[in-house]
């Protein structure tokens, strides 16, 4: 193998090679388009379907008799599921005999600004206030609140689990060697694809909800926690053990106490994971906002969409500012006595109000302006439709016709082998031997999961995506790699676009394009641009200014220092907005299948809805993560190979 | 001063690398080490005794294994090989249980870099030793406060580190030490972080608390200047290995090679040396009625006694004739 490699490497021209094996693709491609695509047809399954099919009955069967299920898995959803339950009790359902909540909604909006002011500051308190009445305001105070009782269990448990294992990693080297390949593989997998698998085994509902927020949140809560105790300083630390100080004194007074501020921080990033999740987890009948929006995507139904998606934006700006406020305060002084027995004494008074008066409780339905927000939106989904006509579509046709058509032909019209054949070559050319075998064992995985031409058509989607994405970067990351107005502009705007759970951008762009390929296309690029322009914006920065002046003084223009110098020494981090470019349009596939991607993402939807697609609906996710690994490989192989791996950026950024 | 040292120090290795142990006795100089074999051993065969009271200053470039010394001496460095024996007792034998209570109560370090919690006011960071060993709030926060107004931060107690300069807050980190009590006091390198102003303010800070509190001290210094300043006596190293142990008057009156010699070079003499070095037999013949000095006062403050004489200076040890100075001696030292 070794040997292959260096005769490649010693071949003097890898382009031309490229490109001869692109030629012959495409030449072969025309000449035998439509033989061997191992079509399958939407409602068709492969003997390996009918068997998990079977199998998946099976467990279904023997869910209350099997000790596995009775004694451990069962107990595990139970207690998820209480758990759940017990939160809505508190915010959001008729619970212990009563026909509203516990807290209603005076006193969870009291409750909520109390503790916002405590752990933060007036500012966030009063955003908090005006965010949570705005909830009501929309008509959704339920469905927000369910969202709300979700993420927190989720958060909760999340918490629990990881910062102990993140205080963990951080202590022991051994264990960080453990446990990051699995965060690596946790946060590299498309969301989606573990709802199926948990549906197995803890059916659908707020237990798999839960467990499926959890995977996603835990990551961060390990990863930020280890980071803070790591960074604390050593000389401190030293001080501390020259002091006489125990391991466990260290941790406590030293340790901790200084990592705070970052471990606030995790807890922030694990609060926007887990709603963003929350809210994704409505696919499994998880409650909530997100099955609002998923029933309105379902239906077409802009204005709805719109409505219930602008309370998911405004609960992630509420919580991003609240827990944001909270890092900010962990460094200063603790309040007042008396001002935390007033502030609790007033949210008291609401909180008595809530449970004893109607009107405290139910909030005023007559106060309900979802309506007029969903007339609005629906009129200007229809106008801008309207209105935008020629332009959207002049942009779908061009995408649709000069890139995504080709490029769909060729991978998923032309036999299987020719295309698995110009696949592994172009990843040996690329990333070499180790990456050619990845891209074998995962061409053939795609081949026995029977989802061959679907797996081609998402491929071909997620390629254009991922090069309109990396456009995007590079444009865009110049700019803001240049220019400190256009950063201090955009970058809020990208954050903002960080923080936004998944679902939300679908709803304007569907509004825009309608139901098609295109439109996924175009959510997955708004989910995934973000990320590129920050790391190519991140690259051109990190270029240094002497580099760039001596290009200067020697008369380059801007254009000349941009492509001659800027983008050349950035090579690195271009190279990592392509990779993580791809991760995150990948995870957008399933989305996508909510609005007319069809192909993987349609199967994995299906799958959820339909009981006889299950099996299909599982395999179509394992092909996501299969194509997703054989891409993230190939790509870092090939990064890699170009010499500019750094491997503490990969951290970093995830 | 006693004979019985405080802290003896003897056949000290620090060997970093696999298989570390192996190496100890090695003849291979550091680099050959390196070579051969990826240790690197940071201190190699180090010897040295600290009497009670004294100020023990080891001075060493950077690399030349010095903080690495300090911190085997309470092992938060662990030694390879060697023996370390503070008040009769073997610090290498001590299990961690011993080795705390000795941190705790007898054993303090200052820091380069200070080390403070930041997240702390000045009072519970020089709290915090006599907390770790579980001292009740009050009796710490009054102990810290005594601490706090020798070493000049009186009305402090209440601000943060990040609200204090460099050697406000490296007088917390003294203070911080201080307040345990110890009977030996490590610093290592305090006051390299410190604009020279604040610097020799510092300096002759410890010498003022050495005089008022009379407690042992070790210090690791690079600056020649900084060591025979503080220093009762001196250990220069260079790459791991002790090239000179004595007085200041000795490193630089008689260095041990070309090394400290190179060294000490710039040392204007007269400030460090003694009438010892410069003193000759009498001739004879020579009045023998002049004014006497005694055989360790440094040459510069004798210069004026010895020049406005009109008959040879005499050094006298109690009631022995040690030899004479005249200011031929003088001059020619200077001049030299």
């Amino acid at each position: 193998m070794t040997a292959l490699t260096a005769v490649a490497a010693r071949l003097p021209a890898r382009r031309y090679l490229l490109g001869a094996v692109l030629a012959a693709w495409v030449l072969g491609a025309v000449l035998l388009s439509g033989r061997d695509t191992l079509a399958l047809g939407g409602a068709e399954l492969t003997p390996l379907h009918g068997r998990v099919n079977e199998v998946w009955d099976t467990v279904d069967d023997n869910r209350n008799s099997n000790p596995f299920f009775l004694y451990f898995v069962n107990y595990i959803r139970l207690v998820l599921d209480e758990s759940v339950t017990f939160v809505q009790a508190l915010l959001s359902q008729p619970s212990f005999g009563r026909p509203v909540p516990v807290l209603g909604w005076l006193g969870v909006v009291a409750v909520a600004g109390a503790v916002t002011y405590l752990f933060g500051n007036l500012r966030a308190a009063l955003l908090t206030v005006a965010g949570f009445v705005s909830f009501g305001l929309l008509g959704l105070w339920q469905e927000s609140m369910d969202t709300l009782a979700l993420t927190l269990t989720a958060v909760a448990y999340s918490l629990a689990v990881g910062v102990p294992l993140g205080i963990w990693a951080g202590l022991s080297d051994r264990f960080l060697r453990l446990v990051t390949p699995v965060l690596d593989f946790m946060q590299t997998m498309p969301t989606f694809v573990y709802l199926a698998p948990l549906t197995l085994f803890f059916l659908i509902g707020p237990a798999s909800a839960t467990i499926a927020t959890m995977i996603y949140a835990i990551p961060p809560a390990i990863r930020i926690t280890a980071y803070g105790i790591r960074e604390v300083s050593p000389v401190a630390v030293e001080a501390g053990t020259s002091l006489g100080a125990t391991p466990r004194q260290i941790l406590r007074r030293v340790r901790l106490p200084l990592a705070k501020r970052t471990i606030v921080v995790g807890v922030n990033q694990t609060i926007m994971a887990a709603l963003a999740m929350a809210t994704i987890a409505a696919l499994i009948d998880a409650p909530g906002l997100g099955k609002t929006v998923l029933k309105a995507l379902q239906t077409l139904d802009i204005g709805s969409a719109f409505n219930a998606g602008l309370a998911i934006v405004i609960m992630a700006v509420v919580l991003d500012r609240a827990t944001t406020a909270a890092g900010q305060r962990v460094a200063g002084h603790a309040r007042r006595r008396i001002e935390i027995a007033a502030l609790l004494g007033a949210a008291g008074v609401a909180v008595y109000l809530a449970y004893t008066y109607v009107w405290a409780a139910v909030f005023p339905p007559e106060a309900d302006l979802g309506p007029y927000v969903r007339q609005a939106a629906d009129s200007a989904s229809v106008w801008v439709q309207d209105s935008l006509t020629g332009f959207t579509d002049a942009l779908k046709n061009a995408v649709t016709y000069g890139l995504l058509n080709p490029l769909e032909s060729l991978l998923a019209g032309s036999p299987w082998w020719l295309v698995a054949l110009a696949g592994v070559a172009v990843a040996a050319l690329l990333g070499g031997t180790r990456a050619a075998a990845v891209t074998v064992l995962g061409m053939a995985a795609l081949v026995g999961l029977g989802l061959w031409q679907d797996s081609m058509v998402t491929l071909a989607a997620t390629l254009v995506a991922t090069a309109l994405v990396l456009a995007l970067g590079v444009v865009v990351g110049v700019w803001i790699g240049r220019s400190d107005r256009a950063d201090a502009v955009l970058r809020p705007v990208l954050d903002a676009g960080q923080t936004m759970p998944a679902f939300v951008y679908l709803v304007p762009i569907l509004g825009l394009f309608g139901p098609t390929r295109f439109t996924a296309i175009i959510a997955a690029v708004v989910f995934a641009a973000p990320v590129a322009v920050k790391l190519v914006a991140e690259g051109i920065r990190g270029v240094p200014a002497t580099t760039v002046e001596a290009a200067r003084s020697a008369g380059s223009s801007p254009w000349q220092v941009i492509t001659k110098v800027q983008l050349p020494m950035a090579r690195g981090a271009v190279a990592l907005a392509a990779n993580q470019g791809l991760i995150y349009v990948l995870s957008m596939v399933v989305v996508g299948g909510l609005v007319g991607a069809g192909a993987l993402g349609y199967d994995v939807v299906a799958g959820f809805s339909q009981h006889q697609l299950r099996g299909k609906g599982l395999a179509a996710g394992l092909a996501i993560v299969v194509l997703g690994i054989v891409l993230d490989r190939v790509t870092r192989a090939a990064q890699a190979r170009s010499g500019s791996t750094k491997e503490d950026v990969w951290r970093v950024e995830r | 001063m006693t004979d019985d040292p405080l802290l003896r120090v003897r056949g000290l290795w620090k060997i970093f690398g696999p298989k570390a142990e192996r190496w100890v006795g090695s003849p291979l100089s550091r680099r050959e080490l390196k070579e051969q074999t990826g240790c690197v051993a940071a201190v190699r065969d180090v010897g040295f005794a600290v009497r009670p009271g004294e100020v023990f200053v080891v001075m060493g470039l950077s690399g030349s294994g010095k903080s690495t010394l300090v911190r085997c001496l309470t092992r938060l460095i662990e030694p390879t090989a060697g023996e370390i024996v503070f008040d009769g007792e073997d610090v290498r034998r001590a299990d961690e249980k011993r080795l705390r209570e000795l941190r705790r109560h007898r054993l303090a370090m200052v820091f380069q870099h200070f080390g403070l919690l930041p997240h702390r006011r000045v009072l519970d960071n020089v709290a915090f030793g006599l907390e770790i060993r579980g001292s009740g709030k009050q009796e710490r926060y009054r102990r810290a406060a005594e601490v706090l107004e020798l070493v000049g931060l009186a009305g402090f107690e209440n601000s943060y580190p990040d609200q204090l300069s460099g050697g406000m807050q490296q007088r917390v980190g003294l203070a911080r030490a201080l307040a345990v009590d110890p009977d030996l006091l490590l610093f290592d390198e305090p006051f390299s972080a410190l604009d020279p102003l604040i610097r020799r303010e510092m300096q002759n800070e410890v010498i003022r608390l050495h005089r008022e509190v009379g407690k042992t001290m070790v210090f690791i210094t690079h600056d020649l200047a900084e060591a025979l300043k503080l220093g009762d006596r001196v250990l220069i190293m260079r790459d791991g290995e002790l090239v000179q142990t004595g007085t200041p008057d000795e490193v630089v009156g008689a260095p041990a090679d070309d090394y400290v010699r190179d060294f000490v070079s710039d040392v204007p003499r007269s400030h460090v040396l003694t009438l010892r070095w410069v003193m000759r037999d009498p001739l004879p013949g020579e009045p023998l009625d002049g004014p006497e000095l005694g055989p360790d006062e440094i040459i510069r403050n004798a210069v004026r006694t010895v020049l406005s004489a009109d008959r040879p200076v005499r050094v006298v040890d109690k009631d022995d004739l040690l030899g004479v100075v005249t200011s031929a001696e003088i001059l020619e030292m200077i001049a030299r």
